[in-house]
């Protein structure tokens, strides 16, 4: 967290040349996967994740059924060849970490009440990691619950915001991440108007967070668009293979 | 575990009381339990203290040995948080690997002194790229009546601002240790407030039955300065911004209260 790299430059734009409230490049794609329920595909800068969903399904082990509702599980995983130096594939507890509060940001947004005693099961893998990854990792796997017809009051969709160089940005990548002064990830469901992930480390003045938290909900209506956009074009295609299909 | 029958209705109980500004233990929104910090109660740990809020008690002992600094920080020293959920502390805590719970409270305090560089680690370095300080923080929870998070965090800092280490001498590269002891360089005092939201209401500082109840919870690290160093939403409900910037005004607020009684004592 120190200012040696210089993370915005005489122009006012960043390390990779957006501008400070600028997203990077999204990509997503829904149903990658033909043995998951439900599953998604991002890439959100150099970030690559998968996510699939199981379930509803009976649960194993079985004492850990609930019995008004489903129970979410949600893994969170980071290939060991995602990043720079080989990570150990056994969980971290980072990885842990973020598996749980991951978990805690899709449980508002799904009709759980609707499966008593069964479990949903939700696996992210990062396939290659370049910063925000908790973020693209939830707004993906909301995408594979919806791709799974899980019932759901609204998607949610993730987004950091943070401080670098004395300048409030939007999307940090991994070295802004890194080398920045603070770092708000959000995770925010558009139609609600609620959050449902909020973590922050660094150091910001009330004011600086307000503001952070206030543009990491623009970006995450931003993705939200591209997000439904996925979700209509995976249906578009399963209503042109069925019409091949009558044809 | 209580039957969730049982539970359910309590549970309302709580909720009803909350939306009507009261509480089922007596206690107004804003206040927190009575709080109790005792320091340098285990003598083989270079620091420790005991941290009581309401019934919820935590020990931390802090630990220091010499060891090799990271890689990207070779003239810093390293500290480590971990938390243990002893099976003593609660009918809900197993023995075994530890819970994503226990992770998560290590992981919030760990936040907490990182980003508030509570501890100087650039004064921890004996050999550059070699031999530094390494911090061991251990929470030992010991009976568990909600907001751990808060009673963990008071009682690291205690227990750091306890904690003596002794001093080393650097000879031909190889470093020795004499029988003198300094105290850990302290350079800021973060101190965490945890809110629930219940009935979208917040309340400061909940225990057991109320973390039971809410929907989720907030966790805001104030340092010295008043600039947050660390948040940590948890709980399976959601916020509005509204509510959020709330929490944080109230957060500040109630860390500045608990940042003087701590200095006190």
């Amino acid at each position: 967290m120190s200012g040696k790299i210089r993370l915005i430059n005489g122009n006012g734009l960043r390390v990779d040349g957006r501008r400070p409230n600028e997203l990077r490049s999204i990509k997503m794609e829904v149903g990658v996967l033909s043995n998951a329920d439900g599953s998604a595909y991002i890439e959100q800068g150099k970030n690559k994740i998968l996510a699939a969903v199981y379930g509803p399904r009976e649960v194993h082990p079985r004492h850990l059924a609930l019995p008004d509702r489903a129970l979410l599980r949600c893994r969170y995983h980071m290939a060991p060849f995602s990043v720079e130096e080989r990570k150990s594939p056994a969980p971290s507890r980072r990885e842990i970490e973020l598996s749980k509060v991951i978990k805690e940001a899709l449980e508002p947004a799904i009709f759980l009440e609707k499966f008593p005693r069964t479990s949903i099961d939700i696996f992210i893998e990062v396939l290659q990691a370049d910063g925000g990854t908790r973020c693209a990792g939830t707004t993906v796997a909301a995408l594979a619950l919806a791709d799974a017809g899980i019932p759901m009051r609204d998607l949610v969709v993730a987004c950091a915001a943070g401080k670098v160089d004395g300048v409030l940005v939007l999307d940090l990548n991994d070295i802004e991440d890194k080398e920045g002064e603070a770092d708000v990830p959000v995770a925010y469901m558009p139609n609600l108007g609620l959050i449902s992930l909020l973590q922050m480390d660094g150091s910001l003045t009330i004011e600086e967070f307000n503001q952070s938290l206030n543009l990491a909900m623009e970006g995450c209506k931003q993705i939200y668009k591209f997000q439904k956009e996925a979700l209509r074009s995976r249906y578009v295609t399963i209503k042109e293979e069925v019409e091949e299909c009558l044809r | 575990m209580s039957s969730i029958m049982v539970s359910r209705i309590r549970q309302k109980q709580i909720a009803q009381m909350v939306a009507s500004g009261k509480r089922l233990d007596g206690r107004g929104l804003k206040d927190y339990r009575p709080i109790k910090v005792e320091t340098g109660i285990i003598e083989k740990a270079e620091g420790s203290s005991r941290a009581l809020l309401g019934k919820t008690e935590v020990v931390v002992g802090v630990k220091v040995e010499i060891g090799d600094p990271f890689l990207d920080r070779p003239d810093e020293g390293v500290f480590t948080v971990n938390s243990e959920f002893v099976p003593l502390a609660s009918p809900e805590f197993e023995a075994g690997p530890p819970s994503e719970e226990s992770i998560e409270l290590a992981r919030v305090v760990d936040r907490g002194i990182r980003e508030s560089k509570a501890i100087d680690l650039e004064k921890l370095c004996l050999i550059p790229g070699k031999k530094v300080y390494v911090i061991f923080i251990d929470i030992y929870v010991l009976n568990h009546d909600g907001n751990l998070i808060d009673a963990s965090s008071l009682a690291s800092l205690a227990a750091l601002l306890n904690t003596k280490i002794p001093v080393y001498v650097v000879e031909e590269n190889e470093v020795k240790k004499t029988n003198d002891y300094i105290p850990l360089p302290i350079k800021n005092l973060p101190i965490s407030i945890t809110l629930a939201n219940i009935s979208d209401k917040l309340i400061v500082d909940p225990w057991l039955e109320e973390e039971e109840a809410m929907s989720a919870r907030l966790t805001i690290t104030f340092d010295k300065d008043n600039r947050i160093s660390a948040i940590q939403k948890g709980g399976t409900g959601a916020l509005t911004p509204q509510q959020i910037m709330e929490a944080a005004y109230m957060a500040k607020e109630k860390a500045e209260e608990l940042r003087k009684m701590l200095v006190k004592t």
